[in-house]
C-alpha cells in the first residue's frame, strides 16, 4: 500500500508525464504525417490536462492535509560525469503549485476556446502540437527543481511562442514578427544559459536547494554572497526581461499580437508572459542578498509599467491595448518581487493571468460588447480623460503622447544601434569576402549569384 | 564462433574501394545508385560491427592469431579507441545515409565513386593514429574535392592554393618534426606549422573561404561528405594536441573564438542556402575546436560531444536543405517562399535538426553545448559569454532561415512535393538519433569523457616527458595491441625489461603475453619509442 509521500510522488510524476505524453503523441503523429481528426486532438489534449490538472490538484491536497510544504520528485541523473552533473527533478512547493495549476486551467480553458476558434482552419494540427509544446515548457518551468530543468521549459516555451507568433504563416509579417520575438527570446535564453553555467560552478550543481537553500519557499536562505547574488541576478533579470517583455524588450509584445487569438491569450495575456516574473520569484532568495540588484528589479518594474501604460493608453488595437496593460500589471509584479512582497506578487500574477486571460478571448467580440452595452443604455459609452491631463503642460503632454506611440522608441533604438550595425557590419565582410575569392579565383566566385530570388514553379522544370 | 573478432574495419575499408572501383564501371544511373547504397550500406554494417567489438571488448583479431593488417604491413596501423570508436560508424552512416536520400534528380550530380572513395579515405583517417599515415590520409584526402571540382568544370584556384598551403603546411611541420632530435625551437616550429596545416583544414579566419567556395561549386551531398566528419579536428586531436605547448592552444582557442562568432554572423546575413549552411557548419566546427583548446576534462569531454552532435544534427539538415534542392533547385534567402505546406515534415525536420545542431535542450546537442559552456566559463568567463553568444546567433539563423523556406504564400503544384519515403526513413532516423541522444545522453557522454580523459593523459605524459615527441606509436598502445594487468602496473616495469623493445603483441613471449589483459593500458604511457622517427 502506498502511503502519503509515495502517492505524492506519483502523482507528481502523473502531473509532468502528462504533457509529455501529449507532445509525443502529437509529435510522432505530424512527423508520420499521420492526419488526426479534430475531435481526437482535442480528446488528447482534454485528457492530457485533466490528467495533469487533477494530479496536481492531488499534490495540493495532500500537502495541505500532511501540513508539507516541500515535496521533491526525483527523475533521474540526466548526465553524471566528474565535475559536471545534472539531475532531472522537480519540486512541489507554494510557489510551483499554484502557478502549475494556474497552467493547466488556463490551457484547458483556451484549449477549448482554440477548438472552436480554429475549427477547420489548415493549421489546425500544426497550433496544437505548439500548443501542447508550450504546455509541456510551462510545466516544466513551474515544477523545475534545477535550473538545467528550468531552461528546458523556458526553451519550449520560447521557441512555440514565436512559431505561434507566425501561425498565419501565408502573411511574411507573422513571419517577420516571430523572428523578432525569437531574436529577443535567445538573448534571453543566453543569459539564463549563462547564469545557469555560472550557478553551477558556485554550488557544484545546478539544484534550487543547494542555490536557495534547503528551506520550503520562500523561506530559503541562499548561500552565495552579496557580489555572486548581484552577478547572477543580473543574469537572471536579463533572462526574465526578455521572456516577460520587460524594458528595454517590450517591443516585442504587440508584435506577438499576429498569433491566433487563443495563443496570444494563454501566452501573453496569462503565462508566458508572467515567466520571468515567476523566475524572479523562484530566485527571491538569491535576489535579496544584494540590496543593489533589488533596487534594479524595482526600477526596472516601475519603469516598465510606467511605459506600457502611457503606450497602452494610445493604441487603436484592442489586442495591443490588452497586451500593454498586461506588461504594466507584470511590471508592478516585478516591482513587488524586488520590493520583496513575495507573496502579494505571486497572488497579484495569478489574479492578472485569469482576468486577462478573460479579456483577451473577449477580444474578438469587444464591438459587438459595445454595440449591446450602447444599446443596452441607449448612448455612447462614456470615454474620460485621464484625471492628471489637466496637470501637465501641453508641450510636455505632446511628447509624452510622442513617446507613447512610439512606445519608448524601445524598438527602434534597438533596431538601429543593435540590429542595423550587426547586419550592416557583416554585409560589408561578405562583401570584402566576394572580392577575396573574386581575386583568388580569377573570375567571378559565385554561382549563387545566379540563382533567382524565387525558384520557378516546378511545372517549368518538367 | 562469435562474429566481432573478424578485422570489420579493414572489411569496410576494402569494401568502400571496392564499391569505388565497381562502380565506375557502370553506366545505368539506377543501377549504381542501387550497388552504391548496398556498398554503403555494406560498409556502414562492417564499422558496426568493429565498434560493437570495441565497446564489447571482443578480443582483438590479433589475439585469434591472424591479423590482417600484420599480415599486410608487419604490423597494426589502423585500430578503434575510446575516441574513434563512435566516430568511424557515424561516418559510415552519414555516407551510407546520403546515398540512400539521394533523389533521382539529383544521381547525376552525385558521384557514388567519389562518395566510396572518401568514404575508404574517411574511415582509414579516423581509424588511424599513427601520425605518419595520418598526415599522409589527410593530404590524400585534401585531393578529392580537387577531382570533383574538376569533373564538374569548375574554377578550381581557390581551392588549389589552399589545398597547396595545407599540404606545404602539413609536410613541413611533419618533417621538422622528425628531424628535431630534441631541438625545442624546431619541435615548436613544427608544432605551429602543424597548427596552421590543422586550421586551413578545419576552415578558420581567414582561411576559409575554400569552405564557402567548394559548397559554391559542387554538388552539395558530397560537399557535406567532404566536411561533416571534421577531419581537421581529427588531425587536431591526433597531431597537434599531444603536443602543443598551452600558448599554442590558446592561439587556437582564441583564433576558433573569432572564427565562432564570425561564422554565426555570416550565416545570419547569408542570401542563399548552401553558404548558410557552409557558415553555420563552420561555426560549429570552431566551437568543436575552442573546447579542444580549453583542454580540461568538462570542456573536451562537451568538444568532443559536440562533434558527434554537429555530425549527426548537421548531417540531417543539410539532408533536409538537399531534399529541398532536388525539388526547388538552388534556393535563396531573400524571400519567403511557402513551402510548409509542399511537405510539412521536411519543415519539422529542418527545424528539429537545425536547433538541435545549435544544442537546443532535450536534442543530442544540450548537454554538449552546456559541458562546452562550463567548461568555457572555468577557464574565463568571457570565453563561456562568447560560447554562448555564438550558439545565441546560429539559433537565430536556423529560425530566421526557416521562416524564410518555410513560411510566405504557398504556391500550388500539379507535382507532388511531398517526402519520399527514402527521404523520410532517413531523416527520421537521424532525428531519433538527435532526440534519443538528447533524452539519455548518459552513454554517449561517458564514452566521450572516456575518451577525453585519455587525450588528456596523453598530452599529460607528453608535457611530463624531456622530449617533445608523439608518445608511445599510438597503434602499439591500441587496445586491441595489448594490455598491461593492473597487477603488472604495480610492479616495476624493469620487471618486463623487453616491454621496451616491443612492437606489437604477436612479437612478445609466451611469459610476457601472460600479463597482458584487457584491462589497463596507462602502465605504457611513460614508455616511449625512441626509435619511432
Amino acid at each position: 500500500m502506498l502511503d502519503a509521500v509515495e502517492w505524492m510522488t506519483w502523482l507528481g510524476m502523473a502531473a509532468i508525464a502528462a504533457p509529455v505524453l501529449l507532445v509525443v503523441f502529437l509529435g510522432v503523429c505530424s512527423l508520420l504525417e499521420q492526419r488526426l481528426s479534430e475531435q481526437a486532438i482535442n480528446r488528447s489534449i482534454q485528457a492530457a490536462i485533466g490528467v495533469g490538472l487533477l494530479s496536481s490538484l492531488g499534490v495540493l491536497m495532500l500537502m495541505l492535509a500532511l501540513g508539507t510544504r516541500h515535496v521533491v520528485v526525483y527523475v533521474s541523473e540526466w548526465v553524471n560525469t566528474a565535475g559536471f552533473h545534472v539531475a532531472v527533478k522537480f519540486v512541489f512547493d507554494r510557489l510551483s503549485v499554484p502557478f502549475a495549476i494556474l497552467s493547466f486551467v488556463l490551457t484547458g480553458t483556451i484549449a477549448v476556446f482554440g477548438s472552436r476558434y480554429l475549427h477547420r482552419e489548415p493549421g489546425y494540427n500544426r497550433f496544437f502540437v505548439l500548443y501542447a509544446v508550450f504546455l509541456l515548457g510551462m510545466i516544466m518551468a513551474a515544477l523545475a527543481g534545477t535550473i538545467e530543468t528550468l531552461f528546458l521549459g523556458w526553451e519550449l516555451v520560447g521557441l512555440s511562442s514565436a512559431l505561434l507568433v507566425a501561425f498565419y504563416q501565408e502573411r511574411p509579417g507573422p513571419s517577420r514578427n516571430g523572428l523578432w520575438i525569437w531574436c529577443v527570446y535567445r538573448v534571453s535564453d543566453a543569459a539564463l544559459l549563462l547564469a545557469a553555467v555560472v550557478l553551477h560552478h558556485m554550488t557544484g550543481e545546478g539544484d534550487f536547494d543547494r542555490l536557495l537553500g534547503t528551506g520550503p519557499w520562500p523561506a530559503g536562505r541562499a548561500s552565495v554572497s552579496g557580489t555572486q547574488a548581484f552577478i547572477v541576478g543580473v543574469l537572471l533579470l536579463v533572462a526574465a526581461a526578455g521572456k516577460s517583455g520587460l524594458v528595454p524588450f517590450s517591443g516585442w509584445l504587440p508584435r506577438a499580437m499576429e498569433g491566433p487569438t487563443p495563443s496570444s491569450a494563454v501566452f501573453y495575456g496569462a503565462l508566458s508572459v508572467h515567466l520571468g516574473a515567476f523566475l524572479l520569484l523562484r530566485v527571491s532568495s538569491l535576489l535579496e542578498r544584494s540590496v543593489w540588484l533589488c533596487a534594479v528589479i524595482v526600477a526596472l518594474g516601475l519603469l516598465t509599467a510606467v511605459l506600457a501604460y502611457l503606450a497602452g493608453s494610445v493604441q487603436t488595437d484592442i489586442k495591443a491595448a490588452l497586451s500593454f496593460a498586461s506588461l504594466s500589471q507584470v511590471g508592478l509584479i516585478v516591482a513587488e518581487v524586488g520590493l520583496g512582497f513575495r507573496y502579494v506578487a505571486l497572488v497579484h500574477l495569478l489574479g492578472h493571468a485569469c482576468l486577462r486571460t478573460l479579456q483577451f478571448v473577449r477580444a474578438p467580440t469587444l464591438l459587438h460588447d459595445y454595440h449591446t452595452l450602447e444599446n443596452a443604455i441607449g448612448e455612447h459609452l462614456p470615454r474620460p480623460a485621464l484625471p492628471i491631463n489637466h496637470l501637465i503642460a501641453e508641450p510636455v503632454r505632446l511628447r509624452l503622447y510622442r513617446l507613447a506611440l512610439e512606445r519608448g522608441y524601445l524598438d527602434s533604438w534597438l533596431r538601429s544601434y543593435v540590429v542595423v550595425p550587426f547586419v550592416c557590419l557583416f554585409r560589408y565582410c561578405d562583401a570584402l569576402e566576394r572580392r577575396w575569392t573574386d581575386f583568388l579565383t580569377g573570375a567571378r566566385s559565385r554561382e549563387s549569384d545566379e540563382v533567382k530570388p524565387i525558384p520557378p514553379r516546378i511545372e517549368e522544370l518538367l | 564462433m562469435s562474429p566481432l573478432p573478424i578485422p570489420w574495419l579493414e572489411a569496410a575499408i576494402f569494401l568502400a574501394l571496392t564499391g569505388a572501383a565497381s562502380i565506375s564501371r557502370l553506366h545505368n544511373l539506377n543501377r549504381a545508385w542501387h550497388w552504391g547504397v548496398a556498398f554503403t550500406g555494406a560498409v556502414f554494417a562492417c564499422t558496426l560491427l568493429a565498434s560493437l567489438g570495441f565497446y564489447l571488448q571482443v578480443p582483438a583479431e590479433t589475439d585469434a592469431g591472424w591479423c590482417l593488417q600484420q599480415y599486410l604491413f608487419g604490423r597494426p596501423y589502423l585500430g578503434l579507441d575510446e575516441l574513434n570508436a563512435p566516430l568511424v560508424p557515424a561516418v559510415a552512416l552519414l555516407h551510407f545515409l546520403t546515398a540512400a536520400a539521394t533523389a533521382r534528380t539529383k544521381m547525376r550530380s552525385y558521384s557514388l565513386t567519389w562518395s566510396l572513395s572518401a568514404e575508404a579515405i574517411h574511415l582509414a583517417k579516423f581509424a588511424c593514429k599513427e601520425p605518419a599515415i595520418l598526415v599522409v590520409l589527410l593530404a590524400v584526402g585534401a585531393v578529392l574535392p580537387l577531382v570533383e571540382l574538376v569533373n564538374r568544370r569548375r574554377p578550381t584556384r581557390l581551392y588549389v592554393l589552399h589545398l597547396l598551403l595545407f599540404v606545404s603546411l602539413m609536410l613541413a611541420g611533419w618533417r621538422l618534426l622528425v628531424t628535431a632530435g630534441g631541438d625545442a625551437s624546431r619541435t615548436t616550429a613544427a608544432t605551429i606549422a602543424l597548427l596552421a596545416a590543422v586550421l586551413i583544414r578545419c576552415g578558420v579566419v581567414p582561411a576559409h573561404c575554400w569552405l564557402t567556395d567548394w559548397f559554391e561549386h559542387s554538388s552539395f551531398g558530397i560537399a557535406l561528405l567532404y566536411v561533416l566528419p571534421l577531419s581537421g579536428v581529427y588531425a587536431a586531436i591526433r597531431l597537434v594536441l599531444p603536443i602543443a605547448p598551452d600558448w599554442v592552444l590558446q592561439g587556437i582557442g582564441l583564433v576558433s573564438l573569432i572564427t565562432a562568432i564570425y561564422a554565426a554572423g555570416m550565416a545570419l546575413v547569408q542570401h542563399e542556402v548552401r553558404r548558410f549552411f557552409a557558415y553555420l557548419f563552420l561555426s560549429h566546427a570552431s566551437l568543436v575546436l575552442v573546447g579542444l583548446e580549453l583542454h580540461t576534462s568538462v570542456s573536451l569531454t562537451g568538444a568532443l560531444s559536440l562533434w558527434f552532435s554537429v555530425m549527426l544534427s548537421l548531417g540531417g539538415f543539410g539532408l533536409v536543405l538537399r531534399a529541398l534542392e532536388g525539388r526547388f533547385g538552388r534556393l535563396m534567402l531573400l524571400e519567403h517562399h511557402g513551402l510548409y505546406e509542399h511537405s510539412p515534415t521536411l519543415a519539422v525536420c529542418f527545424l528539429l535538426t537545425g536547433l538541435a545542431s545549435v544544442g537546443f535542450p532535450g536534442t543530442l546537442g544540450f548537454a554538449a553545448a552546456d559541458m562546452l559552456v562550463d567548461g568555457a566559463v572555468t577557464v574565463n568567463l568571457f570565453a563561456g559569454i562568447a560560447v554562448v553568444a555564438t550558439a545565441a546567433l546560429n539559433g537565430i539563423a536556423v529560425v530566421r532561415a526557416y521562416l524564410l523556406l518555410f513560411t510566405g504564400a504557398r504556391h500550388t503544384s500539379t507535382v507532388s512535393l511531398k517526402i519520399g519515403l527514402r527521404e523520410r526513413v532517413v531523416v527520421l532516423t537521424l532525428v531519433a538519433l538527435i532526440l534519443g541522444g538528447g533524452l539519455v545522453p548518459q552513454p554517449g557522454i561517458s564514452s566521450r569523457q572516456r575518451a577525453a580523459e585519455e587525450i588528456l593523459e596523453e598530452r599529460k605524459g607528453h608535457s611530463n616527458a624531456s622530449d617533445r615527441s608523439y608518445p608511445c606509436p599510438p597503434a602499439l598502445s591500441s587496445k586491441r595491441c595489448y594490455r598491461i594487468h593492473p597487477t603488472a602496473r604495480r610492479q616495476n616495469l624493469s620487471a618486463i625489461p623487453s616491454l621496451l623493445g616491443w612492437r606489437y603483441l604477436a612479437e612478445a613471449s609466451p611469459t610476457e603475453k601472460a600479463v597482458c589483459t584487457k584491462s589497463n593500458e596507462r602502465a605504457l604511457e611513460p614508455v616511449f619509442a625512441e626509435t619511432y622517427f
